[in-house]
């Protein structure tokens, strides 16, 4: 059973894996299995907050998610600031969105 | 009296437009019958030299008619996974609220939005790697991500069109899912399944970008190998316009058979 | 119709789940990490961070081509939706056996394989061998899609109208049939004219289909690549260079695969969101005319 697990691992090697980019998956995986959980326990209703569409908690994490992507774009393509300030302020706008939006 | 002008105009427009679809295409079917000396030499509206040569040299030559052969398989195996995995799903998102369902489904529709350049690298490595490089297999799977997007779309506007009471009726008869499934629901909703099966058809045949990149020899599609008209001597003008002629074929049996749900089906059954 | 809460649909959606999964996350994922090194080959990456990113954001030649694009996708929708709504009205409404043929020469060139459209239009507008600009040069005007970049980009353009308007009038075809009768009678009583008819019968009911037929053509022409690849080769200069283009030179061509990945993704998040917005509203309108719909039936119910 051993042997088989470097050629399972050799099988994916070609996908080029890096230490932050799996941490960004796990991340992203996290929040959904999470939100999902939470769905199950707890599902929720529509509701209207500051966005101007009604949404369910996981249409306010989709919106926050595209919107820190497209921060990060900006503030990679027109100022030179560091990435981790665009990662605090997606943060910031995420928590606000899923709360208040 | 004022009613038949108005149709006559309608006529005209008609006409008008059709000619303008048809046009090119005609002049692409004359040129296959066409010498290339007489195409390069002079412009005519017909054939002056009218020649089958362009068509023999395909029919004759096996790495040109393995294209078409090549083609068909990996369409009708799109087609049927397609049909396969989309039907259940499709009944799933018209029937039932589960959990992430229209996250799932904008998800879905998100893939036919990607567009192919972006994930051109990838799916030769992924295919690559488990093995599947130069089968019909890779490029029926590579096509399925975008067709199976749209046949979920279209079947699910289909079902909805079906009341709920037919499915509770069944059940209460004493018919298990799949016998319900098979027996009395695909059949209701037939002109949905042609019309998703000509799209699924219609997507995978047109698609040259994805087939040329996952295939090198043994299911090289014809769209490929119609660039080995371009030679040392200029290109094959007569040759390459044959090739194309005889893409369209296929094209025009398929929406044939499903002509009668057209209507219908390219509203996606949400009219 | 009112649907259950049940979990259990997941089973049926499983199948479809893993297949697309396989198909669209491994890569999606494989280009994300791509992005962020500098790949020599198989063995040898170099992490670079956001480099790529950088580079690409900032790369003015990409500026040209995603505002070209940007013109090109909103020409033809200017062009393709009108043109397709007035063909669709021009149809005759009896089915019979020349409905269908009508239908199936409408139909055609969506059935032929994008290379072979490039190719018909690449002989068809040529001066020397094709009908088309043959004729324009006959009628005086200097017209050569090889060396000028505005003809090539009109010849593209019209490529693509005369290549996808078909699927826009067939939709919005399938709309109108859907209208009763009992629509156009009372219209005739009220002696509405024409006009009238079709502001306030016709095109509130074309809608539905007329949002899909946007979505799709806005999702088709902005990923156009064969096309003008047979017909112009992205020439002359960048005049007809759009984004899968400009992407498929970085990847195939210079194999640049960071820079390209990087590229990916930002072209693939631009689709993302304006397919959201479409399909936000497409949703948003099919629950308003529900409501109304209802609010109706309630009131001629009591």
């Amino acid at each position: 059973m051993e042997d088989d697990l470097p050629e399972a691992i050799s099988l994916f090697a070609w996908m080029a894996w890096t230490q932050p980019t799996a941490l960004f998956f796990v991340g992203i995986g996290t929040i959904i299995l999470i939100m999902t959980v939470y769905e199950i326990k707890r599902p929720c209703a529509q509701r209207k907050g500051f966005l101007p569409i009604a949404t369910t908690r996981g249409d306010r994490l989709f919106i926050s998610l595209l919107t820190s992507a497209f921060l990060h774009l900006i503030v990679l393509g027109a100022t030179d600031w560091s990435i981790w300030i665009a990662l605090a302020i997606s943060t910031f706008l995420l928590l606000i969105t899923l709360r208040w939006g | 009296m004022q009613t038949k002008d108005m149709s006559m105009r309608k006529l005209l427009g008609l006409i008008l437009y059709i000619s303008f679809i048809l046009l090119p295409i005609y002049w692409l079917l004359m040129m296959s019958f066409k010498t290339n000396e007489e195409i390069l030499a002079q412009l005519t509206l017909w054939p002056q030299d009218f020649t089958f040569k362009n068509y023999i040299t395909i029919f004759t030559d096996s790495t040109w008619y393995m294209g078409y052969v090549n083609s068909m398989i990996y369409v009708v195996l799109n087609t049927a996974i397609t049909l396969t995995v989309a039907l259940p799903a499709a009944y799933a998102f018209s029937r039932f609220k589960f959990v992430g369902d229209k996250h799932l489904f904008f998800w879905l529709l998100s893939n036919r939005m990607a567009p192919p350049a972006v994930f051109l690298l990838p799916f030769f490595q992924l295919y690559s790697s488990v093995g599947l490089f130069d089968t019909h297999l890779a490029v029926a799977l590579a096509h399925c991500l975008f067709s199976i997007p749209l046949a979920v779309w279209i079947l699910e506007g289909f079902m909805s069109g079906v009341p709920k009471e037919i499915d509770e009726t069944a059940f209460i008869d004493g018919y298990s899912f799949g016998r319900f499934f098979i027996k009395i629901f695909l059949p209701m909703i037939r002109s949905g399944i042609g019309v998703t099966a000509f799209f699924s058809f219609m997507f995978s045949w047109v698609e040259l970008l994805l087939a040329r990149t996952l295939t090198s020899v043994d299911a090289k599609p014809i769209s490929a190998i119609m660039t080995r008209t371009v030679g040392a001597a200029g290109i094959d003008w007569g040759l390459l316009a044959a090739a194309g002629v005889l893409t369209i074929i296929p094209g025009i049996l398929v929406i044939w058979f499903v002509r009668n749900h057209v209507a219908k089906g390219f509203a996606l059954g949400r009219v | 119709m009112t649907k259950l809460r049940n979990n259990k649909a997941w089973w049926l959606v499983l199948p479809m789940f893993v297949l697309v999964a396989f198909s669209a996350i491994i890569p999606l994922m494989t280009v994300v990490n791509y992005s962020v090194q500098d790949i020599f080959d198989q063995n040898t990456a170099y992490f670079v961070g956001v480099e790529w990113y950088q580079e690409v954001l900032r790369d003015t030649r990409l500026h040209d081509s995603l505002i070209r694009q940007f013109i090109f996708s909103f020409s033809v929708l200017v062009i393709e939706i009108p043109l397709g709504i007035l063909i669709a009205l021009l149809m005759p409404k009896t089915p019979n056996w020349k409905t269908s043929l009508v239908l199936i020469l409408l139909a055609l060139p969506l059935l032929i394989p994008w290379n072979v459209v490039g190719t018909i239009w690449q002989v068809f507008a040529r001066g020397d061998i094709g009908l088309f600009g043959w004729a324009v040069n006959a009628l005086g005007i200097d017209y050569n899609y090889t060396s000028n970049s505005l003809d090539a980009w009109l010849t593209v353009l019209l490529m693509d109208v005369w290549h996808w308007t078909p699927l826009v009038a067939l939709l919005c075809y399938s709309g109108l049939r859907a209208i009763p009768n009992a629509y156009y009678q009372a219209a005739q009583i009220d002696r509405a004219s024409r006009w009238a008819v079709f502001r306030y019968i016709q095109l509130p009911r074309l809608k539905s289909v007329l949002v899909i037929a946007v979505l799709l053509r806005f999702m088709d022409s902005f990923m156009i690549y064969t096309e003008p690849f047979v017909l112009t080769g992205g020439g002359p200069g960048n005049a007809t260079t759009f984004l899968s283009q400009s992407l498929t030179q970085m990847a195939v061509g210079q194999f640049d695969l960071g820079p390209a990945a990087a590229f990916s993704l930002i072209y693939f998040l631009i689709v993302l969101l304006v397919s959201w917005l479409f399909f936000t509203t497409l949703t948003y309108e099919r629950e308003d005319t529900a409501q109304y719909k209802a609010v109706q039936h309630n009131e001629g119910g009591s």
